[in-house]
């Protein structure tokens, strides 16, 4: 059977290069089957994260071909050449070889309030019908792999992680806001602290998205266009002063109750 | 010896699955100081990739004629006993049904946002062994769900996350565990978590086994801490050999297909073209009666549940996987060896709304088109049914401060799990968990960390990077799951049980000589060497305890002795534990059943 070669960068934080290796092929083998039958056989110092091997975790993140991607959904028979480039998700700092310290993601997703149940159907069987729950659906398919925030312009080539969440948490506010049952302003924190404005709807990530989750239309969006209703416009505002528009009747944002959520990793004690 | 970090909790947890953040949330909701390790990154771990959903008697289904399914905790009670061939501990599976309907409701507080009833109500799918529907699932990716809703919920009530941190030994103070010794996977610096109680949360352990659902986590090291600690295990001969897993391409091989394929009208054909669950062979005593005679009824009973009976690829898991085993020895195997599964005839529209997740998995990683071809599929390892013996009421384990909930724990399952138990044993038994932990820490001080017991540890673990030579931890796992497979998989025999154990000792001598190249930071071959030697001790475990049970019943199926014994094996667990440096394992008698749930037999028929 013939071989591919895989070219995989091999380093740390101080720098590193690509390494080439050749790899048996093997009917249906996926980037991460070849990855595996290096560390078994060729190298096991070689790092890298994975799970389910079905596409269903969102450890396996990298780049193939400079293309953000799973490598357990990515197809060796998908490089005709017989060659293939692997490196790690460039947005985040690496740590070594394919590992890279994504503990910025789940740091901010601290920050995002669970559902807050509107007082009527709290400690009850919700009653919500299919149609009123599709979208919401679609966006809590997410497997945070976070190859969206890898391929965005704010946080990959401007490393604004200061002043944007990032698409995976625009999705995730996203099915808070549009829930039936939530009872929290979440439009308070998407303008300020999570940077709603911050996207210029380029779609990348609705592009790599391996969940196919419509990122930019269904979430992104619609939720500039309800910051914009709420805090820019002024006829609106003006309509919903005299009555004719409903008055916003959600509680007011606060943040996360407990601020005592901590997550530990090496970066975060070093940084101590 | 080397430094460490310490921290100090209340309550620690080590999993955070489905059981660990559930745990989380009931330590911390109880005023506790709450650490979480998980040895991925959080979200990652098995729970999410549970798939078809989670068994909880809401009775939300309705009848043609307008009335509703009549399901409730006593159905779901009897339906999991049997399931189990009533090897299960009685009060866990009581508490378990009572418990789930409400732990499923909480989640839905929580965020969880399930498929929905034309009423509007959660959606509940039929499944192999439920007499009703009772799978409340969102469309065939609830475990993922599941771990979202409680990750971002324990996140929201304020707990320290440790992520990608393996723990490797329980400290011990007398006879009361006090904390864990672990290192980070990103630098492999030690790592002391103190705790006044531990919630031990860290699943099953597949990967000894050479196909196998299983992730790289499922090593059995939770487990074997346990045991080294002084934990009684129980069951450990039962392991679940789940029907359908892929078999085509060779790096897919062992990868779950949901039995909601089934659930959703899926029927199971040999090459030849036949529907062999409907042979009378492969029908267990315990269920004849109760399942469709022929293909019509199987099909009616798509639209109409209530006047027809369910088609036998619903049938348990352990009858259905044996079942499939049989015919392939047999001759009728499909083109890669396993059978066909075949859902074509629900329409390509239906599929991809109900098992969109299937319909991806198949379509990019296997090139099938499900709906428009049938799947290949063979029986894989896929769920512990045995582990850490504990009390009902509190998953308290018999070491002071060790608490146990989740696929690590045993006694709900029995002989064999349903599918569907697993996620609502996580949601009840972690809740359960995290308060009787709560509860102790209320009453325990911090206990004293003995240093000895971390330098003996952390020898441990340098030996394969410090010796010159050695092997490579890899080979050993191959051969470890070469031997299993070969012989502790779905077919047993005394003689592949013994050679079986012969080759486990062989692999435990050799794996005393490891070596592996490079230093501790983030080096899978390190974390391989010390993984190696859990699962090689798992492994002697399992296999010691198939060979005493002398019987066939549920997972344990012994071609030596075929019927299942009900006078004198049907009456009794396994329980091993640690003696010297001995597995001693000893028959328990079962605990009599109570006559208001004896009665419940006759009641639910």
């Amino acid at each position: 059977m013939s071989n591919i070669t895989l070219r995989v960068y091999r380093g740390n934080s101080s720098g590193g290069q690509m390494v080439s290796y050749e790899v048996p092929k093997a009917p249906g083998m996926v980037v991460l089957d070849a990855i595996h039958y290096i560390q078994k056989n060729l190298d096991t110092t070689l790092a890298c994260r994975w799970n389910c091997k079905a596409a269903k975790c969102g450890s396996c993140s990298a780049e193939i071909d400079g293309k953000p991607r799973l490598m357990c959904k990515t197809s060796v028979e998908d490089y005709p050449e017989g060659v293939i480039t692997v490196g790690p998700v460039r947005a985040f700092p690496i740590l070594k070889d394919l590992v890279t310290d994504v503990s910025w993601n789940f740091r901010i997703a601290s920050k995002i309030p669970p559902l807050q149940v509107r007082e009527e159907a709290a400690g009850k069987p919700f009653v919500l019908q299919q149609v009123d729950v599709d979208r919401v659906q679609e966006f809590r398919k997410c497997i945070e792999c976070f190859l969206c925030q890898d391929v965005c312009h704010v946080i990959r080539e401007h490393n604004r992680k200061d002043a944007f969440f990032g698409p995976r948490q625009m999705v995730r506010i996203a099915g808070l806001e549009m829930h039936p049952m939530d009872d929290l302003n979440r439009r308070e924190q998407l303008r300020a602290e999570a940077g709603v404005g911050m996207c210029n709807i380029t779609k990348c990530c609705t592009e790599v998205c391996p969940e196919h989750i419509h990122i930019t239309d269904n979430a992104i969006i619609p939720m500039k266009e309800r910051v914009v209703d709420d805090y820019f416009d002024p006829v609106s505002g003006l309509l919903r002063t005299l009555g004719v528009l409903p008055k916003r009747t959600k509680k007011p944002f606060k943040s996360v109750p407990n601020e005592q959520t901590v997550i530990v990793g090496n970066t975060t004690l070093a940084a101590k | 010896m080397e430094n460490y970090d310490v921290y100090e909790y209340d309550v620690l947890i080590i999993g955070s699955g489905g059981a660990g953040l559930r745990a989380a949330i009931a330590a911390r909701e109880a005023g506790c100081k709450v650490g979480v390790v998980c040895k991925s990154l959080l979200g990652k771990a098995h729970t999410v990739m549970a798939e078809g959903g989670v068994a909880a008697a809401l009775a939300n289904m309705t009848n043609p004629d307008g009335s509703k399914e009549a399901d409730s905790w006593k159905v779901h009670f009897v339906d999991t006993m049997k399931g189990g061939a009533f090897l299960n501990n009685w009060r866990i599976v009581e508490i378990f049904a009572k418990e789930a309907p409400q732990r499923v409701l909480e989640l839905e507080q929580y965020g969880a946002v399930f498929d929905r009833t034309p009423e509007g109500l959660i959606a509940e799918r039929p499944f192999g062994g439920h007499k009703y529907r009772r799978l409340n699932h969102v469309g065939d990716r609830t475990g993922l769900e599941i771990i979202r809703t409680l990750q971002d919920k324990a996140v929201g009530v304020g707990i320290n996350v440790h992520m990608e941190v393996t723990c490797t030994r329980l400290l011990k103070n007398a006879d009361r565990v006090v904390g864990v010794l672990g290192y980070y996977r990103e630098s492999g610096r030690y790592i002391v978590l103190k705790a006044k109680a531990v919630v031990l949360a860290t699943g099953g352990w597949g990967r000894m086994f050479k196909y196998t659902s299983n992730s790289w986590e499922g090593t059995g090291d939770g487990l074997m801490m346990a045991y080294e600690a002084g934990a009684e295990l129980l069951d450990m001969e039962m392991i679940q050999f789940h029907p359908t897993g892929m078999v085509w391409p060779p790096g897919m091989r062992g990868i779950l297909v949901t039995e909601g394929v089934r659930g959703e009208g899926g029927v199971l054909r040999n090459k030849k073209g036949e529907r062999f669950m409907f042979n009378p062979d492969y029908m267990p005593p315990l269920y004849k009666g109760q399942f469709a005679d022929t293909e019509e009824e199987g099909a009616r009973w798509l639209e109409d549940k209530q006047n027809n009976r369910r088609p036998p690829e619903l049938l348990p898991r352990d009858v259905v996987a044996r079942a499939i085993y049989r015919e392939v020895e047999a001759g009728n195997g499909s083109e890669h060896g396993g059978v066909y599964l075949d859902v074509t005839h629900r329409g390509a529209e239906y599929i991809k709304r109900k098992l969109p997740s299937m319909y991806e998995q198949f379509h990019a990683m296997g090139g099938v088109d499900i709906t428009k071809e049938p799947m290949e599929v063979y029986p894989t390892i896929h769920y512990t049914m045995g582990g850490i013996r504990v009390e009902p009421e509190s998953c308290a384990t018999t070491v002071p401060g060790l608490f146990a909930a989740g696929e690590v724990a045993a006694g709900l399952h029995g002989a064999n799990r349903l599918g569907g138990n697993s996620l609502s044993d996580i949601i009840v038994f972690g809740k359960r968990a995290g308060e009787a932990a709560a509860a102790f820490a209320a009453s325990a001080k911090q206990g004293e960390i003995d240093d000895t017991q971390i330098e003996e540890e952390q020898n441990y673990l340098m030996s394969p990077l410090l010796s010159a030579s050695g092997e490579n931890p890899y080979t050993i796992h191959q051969e470890l799951q070469e031997n299993m497979q070969k012989n502790a998989m779905i077919a047993r025999t005394e003689a592949g049980l013994l050679e079986a154990l012969e080759k486990i000792q062989e692999l435990q001598k050799r794996a005393e000589h490891l070596h592996v190249d490079g230093d501790r930071f983030f080096n899978p071959g390190w974390h391989a060497a010390r993984d190696i030697r859990f699962m090689l001790k798992t492994s002697e475990v399992i296999v010691r305890c198939a060979l005493e049970r002398k019987e066939s019943r549920g997972a344990q199926w012994r071609l030596d002795y075929r019927e299942m014994d009900n006078a004198d094996w049907g009456k009794k667990n396994l329980i091993a534990s640690k003696q010297e440096d001995r597995v001693q394992i000893t028959a328990v008698p079962l605990q009599e059943m109570p006559e208001e749930l004896k009665k419940l037999f006759e009641e639910v028929k």
